[in-house]
């Protein structure tokens, strides 16, 4: 058995578990018991396919990208996701948790968000099935996401500002937990990342892993190898990271890069550079890194990347992060910036910031021309259009 | 310290829960002293943490106050080195595990056993997870950890915390965060009851939702005893608090004797 993937109690070395109150164990203890059982379901895993190709527009491109190539000298492939409906690899896993929760029996579906993309994502998948959707989201959040929360509600969620603690995304997520406990039978908890307790890191993980699994079949067609030399995908709870990772995991010849966010500096006091500067400790159900004060209280992350802003990493990660498994790196907001105007310039694509994180590090590596690489290009620009235009006064 | 939860005789235990270091960072133990004096019979001191997912808006309030206020465990552990000499009655930490992991789980039942600290509730420390890693420092120290039941916990879940357990088992009263008003209802009296019927080790203790007489009353009638946490930390946000303590207590228990 894999070991970079989750153990039968819910581990990933000394990361991961299930570190929620009794109120939740019922929920959670129905999702570890039938998980897999449900997702290896001929009619789930039809359903699932048929809607990710007609529905999600996949299999996403792997798109050589030719002048970014040129300018780097090796080749470059980025992998489409930008390209999903809703515009981000988000939904790939909403798909797969909302057809869980039906065959659960549940009838409502709750999830918190940061910048909107997972809110939207998953309001989306209700719309599609009919079923009512709560969205948190911090209440600064929702100011500056604006379109994204007249989204949701055009698609008949409805959005609950979390005005607890610093009103951004690890307060959305604590207010779904609470939402969850109070609700603790007829409630779906669509968590949007690798993180949160078992099996959720898992699960998560294995409906993104779809990105990696694309991927293979498509660089063997491209390049004649299965396998690149690099793979880069930026980190914020990790979930594209561990959907783009996923299949190369045993491939211990490619190296894995996984690029966080380190916002005005790692040592600035406003980054999101996890790694660098966290310590084992619990946060929203499981074991992993996070950034805490020597007390134990969470620090509020930064990173002009809404999508990156996360005190955390998913448990999965903070193992391949342990272990030696994957390089862990941090990109600045003005390097970031700076990467995704040079994609626009170069191959017309506007990309998330988030995603702009992985491909400012092509700036960082020593690369021969040879090199395969393949860089999850999470999601597009078009919700960080504000962002691009104030930062480069346009 | 006298054995409540063994004592036949002890009966209707009113405990209180409240945050160490809200409203101001030195209160802790004097709020503890007045309690007791009122006539609580044991004590949680709840130790503040960012993000309190078990708790509702009003103890998520005292929490970050406390924060802001400069509580941590190092702190209360300091202050708490005089509680013996000013309470006697059981007292029980409560709060999530993150703080203690960074303190150290060692470190953290040695200082309760120093400060004469009973136990500890640390809701989201799942059983696995306290068998496998952590049971044996507990034991060591002789602090008793104590375990959340639910309407949705299991009856061989409830056995298997029955015998993990060696103070008391807390039973909330709904699936709920903390603040919720308790509605006893059918469904209620039923749990309680089915509780009650299971005959178990431990006695039984029911929490979430009491906040008055009446509640404590309907609580106490199942259980041996009942905490109010919410409704007693709204008072220490008012004015003026230090006098209401005697007359809150008074008013929870005396009209139930």
């Amino acid at each position: 058995m894999n070991k970079y993937q989750v153990n039968e109690k819910g581990y990933y070395g000394p990361f991961g578990g299930a570190y929620i109150p009794e109120m939740l164990y019922p929920n959670v203890a129905e999702l570890q018991a039938t998980y897999l059982e449900i997702m290896q379901e001929e009619n789930f895993q039809q359903e699932f396919q048929q809607l990710l190709r007609d529905y999600v527009g996949r299999p996403s491109p792997l798109y050589l990208a030719k002048r970014l190539s040129e300018k780097y000298g090796a080749n470059i492939f980025l992998k489409r996701e930008d390209l999903n409906h809703t515009g981000a690899h988000k939904i790939n896993n909403t798909i797969g948790q909302i057809l869980l929760a039906e065959r659960l029996g549940k009838k409502r579906i709750i999830a918190e968000t940061g910048a909107g993309q997972h809110g939207v994502a998953t309001a989306t998948v209700c719309a599609l099935k009919g079923l009512e959707c709560v969205v948190y989201m911090g209440e600064i959040d929702t100011k500056r996401q604006a379109p994204n929360v007249a989204r949701m509600k055009m698609m008949g969620a409805k959005v609950v500002a979390a005005q607890s603690g610093s009103k951004t995304l690890k307060d959305a997520t604590n207010e779904a937990l609470r939402d969850w406990i109070n609700n603790p039978v007829d409630t779906h908890y669509i968590i949007g990342s690798v993180v949160g307790p078992h099996p959720y890191p898992d699960l998560v993980a294995r409906f993104q892993s779809i990105i990696s699994e694309e991927t293979k079949a498509q660089l063997k067609e491209k390049t004649g190898s299965s396998t690149p030399d690099y793979v880069l995908a930026c980190v914020g709870g990790g979930s594209n990271a561990a959907g783009m990772f996923y299949h190369f995991l045993d491939e211990e010849h490619v190296k894995l890069i996984a690029v966080e966010a380190a916002g005005h500096g790692v040592h600035s006091g406003e980054t999101a550079a996890t790694t660098a500067l966290g310590k084992e400790g619990v946060l929203h159900g499981s074991r992993s890194i996070l950034m805490q004060t020597a007390d134990g209280q969470v620090v509020e992350p930064y990173s002009i990347s809404a999508g990156l802003d996360y005190p955390g990493i998913g448990p999965q990660h903070a193992w391949l992060f342990k272990s030696g498994r994957a390089q862990y790196v941090s990109i600045t907001d003005e390097e970031a910036m700076q990467a995704g105007l040079l994609l626009t310039k170069l191959e017309g694509i506007i990309p998330a910031i988030e995603s702009s994180h992985a491909l400012a590090y092509l700036e960082k590596m020593t690369l021969r021309k040879e090199d395969n690489i393949v860089i999850c290009l999470s999601g597009r620009g078009d919700k960080d259009l504000d962002n691009y235009m104030t930062y480069f006064g346009l | 310290m006298q054995d409540i939860f063994n004592n036949q005789k002890e009966d209707k235990l009113l405990s209180i829960y409240f945050t160490a270091g809200y409203p101001s960072i030195d209160s802790t133990i004097d709020i503890a002293e007045r309690l007791e004096r009122a006539g609580a019979d044991f004590l949680e001191i709840g130790f503040p943490y960012s993000d309190p997912v078990a708790d509702g808006p009003v103890i998520q309030h005292s929490s970050e106050q406390a924060l802001k206020n400069g509580m941590t465990l190092g702190v209360l552990f300091e202050q708490l080195k005089t509680l013996r000499e000013r309470v006697s009655i059981p007292v029980f930490l409560m709060g999530y595990f993150n703080p203690v992991l960074q303190y150290g789980v060692e470190n953290f039942c040695r200082d309760c056993h120093e400060a004469g600290i009973q136990g500890a509730i640390i809701p989201d420390l799942p059983m696995y997870e306290y068998e496998e890693l952590y049971q044996e420092t507990f034991r060591k120290y002789q602090i008793s950890n104590v375990f959340l039941v639910t309407p949705q916990t299991s009856e061989e879940r409830i056995h298997k915390i029955d015998g993990l357990s060696d103070s008391f088992i807390y039973l909330l009263s709904s699936n709920a965060t903390t603040g919720k008003q308790l509605a006893v209802d059918n469904q209620a009296e039923h749990y309680f009851q089915r509780l009650k019927d299971m005959q178990l080790r431990n006695p039984l203790v029911i929490g979430f939702g009491i906040s008055d007489h009446q509640t404590f009353r309907k609580a106490t009638h199942y259980a041996k005893g009942a905490i109010i946490g919410s409704a007693f930390v709204k008072i220490l946000g008012e004015e003026n608090y230090q006098n209401k303590i005697d007359t809150f207590i008074r008013s929870i228990k005396e009209q139930s004797i």
